[in-house]
């Protein structure tokens, strides 16, 4: 089974300048983890040691996963994921 | 140190300005999105501060991807991010720069800290934020 992943401009270093990328995995945090295998240094990026960063919002779908199960949500075959950092300041 | 320059016409920085002083006290914050490639700022799209401080600002979660979207399916990037200081200097804080997601975009500040929701001064300042890094740049503004 094979996820679509959007990357956001600021982690495409990561994936040599590639904007979608597939993965694998039944939960975000798997896909996440096939992503670090991948693609390595980009899972610090998404999670520290509390879980998702703060500041990092990922959707499965149009749904954030927040308000999913966060890094335990279920991922299907055909769903899409999109990373965007928060546009966010003081 | 000045380098790199953003073209903007008059009408999109009044248009921040405005809502800067109507999001007053609030920060006011949006993107003007412009075609990929092009550096051009176009397309005015202010946004909703989810978190309504006149100290922080950030997209709401569902709009931040609607956006998005939007500017993918239009063959957009966000050329120009802009938030307001209601009370202090137009110049990156700690967290802007701590913030900075787009490495690409110009970071946009308006402080109308002379007026608030006044007509008046205001200061208008453009930076690139990239890994932590400020450097302002000039403005050009076409009429």
């Amino acid at each position: 089974m094979s996820i679509e992943v959007r990357i956001p401009t600021i982690l495409r270093p990561y994936t040599s300048g590639e904007k979608l990328v597939t993965a694998q995995g039944i939960t975000l945090a798997e896909v996440i983890s096939d992503l670090e295998i991948n693609y390595p240094g980009i899972g610090e990026r998404l999670i520290d040691e509390n879980g998702l960063r703060r500041f990092i919002n990922i959707y499965v779908n149009d749904e954030d996963v927040r308000f999913l199960d966060g890094l335990q949500s279920v991922i299907a075959d055909n769903d899409s994921i999109t990373i965007l950092p928060a546009v966010a300041g003081g | 140190m000045l380098i790199g320059m953003l073209e903007i016409q008059r009408s999109l920085v009044d248009s921040i300005v405005a809502h800067a002083r109507a999001d007053h006290p609030d920060e006011a914050c949006g993107v003007i999105a412009g075609p990929a490639g092009s550096d051009q700022p176009v397309r005015f799209i202010p946004m909703v501060n989810a978190v309504r401080c006149p100290t922080l600002y950030e997209f709401d979660s569902k709009d931040l991807l609607r956006l998005y979207r939007e500017m993918d399916d239009r063959d957009e990037i966000p050329v120009v991010i802009y938030h307001s200081h209601p009370a202090t200097q137009a110049y990156p804080s700690i967290t802007d720069i701590t913030q900075a997601s787009e490495p690409d975009a110009h970071y946009v500040l308006v402080s109308i800290r002379e007026t608030g929701p006044l007509e008046g001064p205001f200061e208008f300042r453009s930076f690139r934020i990239v890994d932590g890094e400020v450097t302002e740049e000039e403005i050009s503004i076409r009429e």
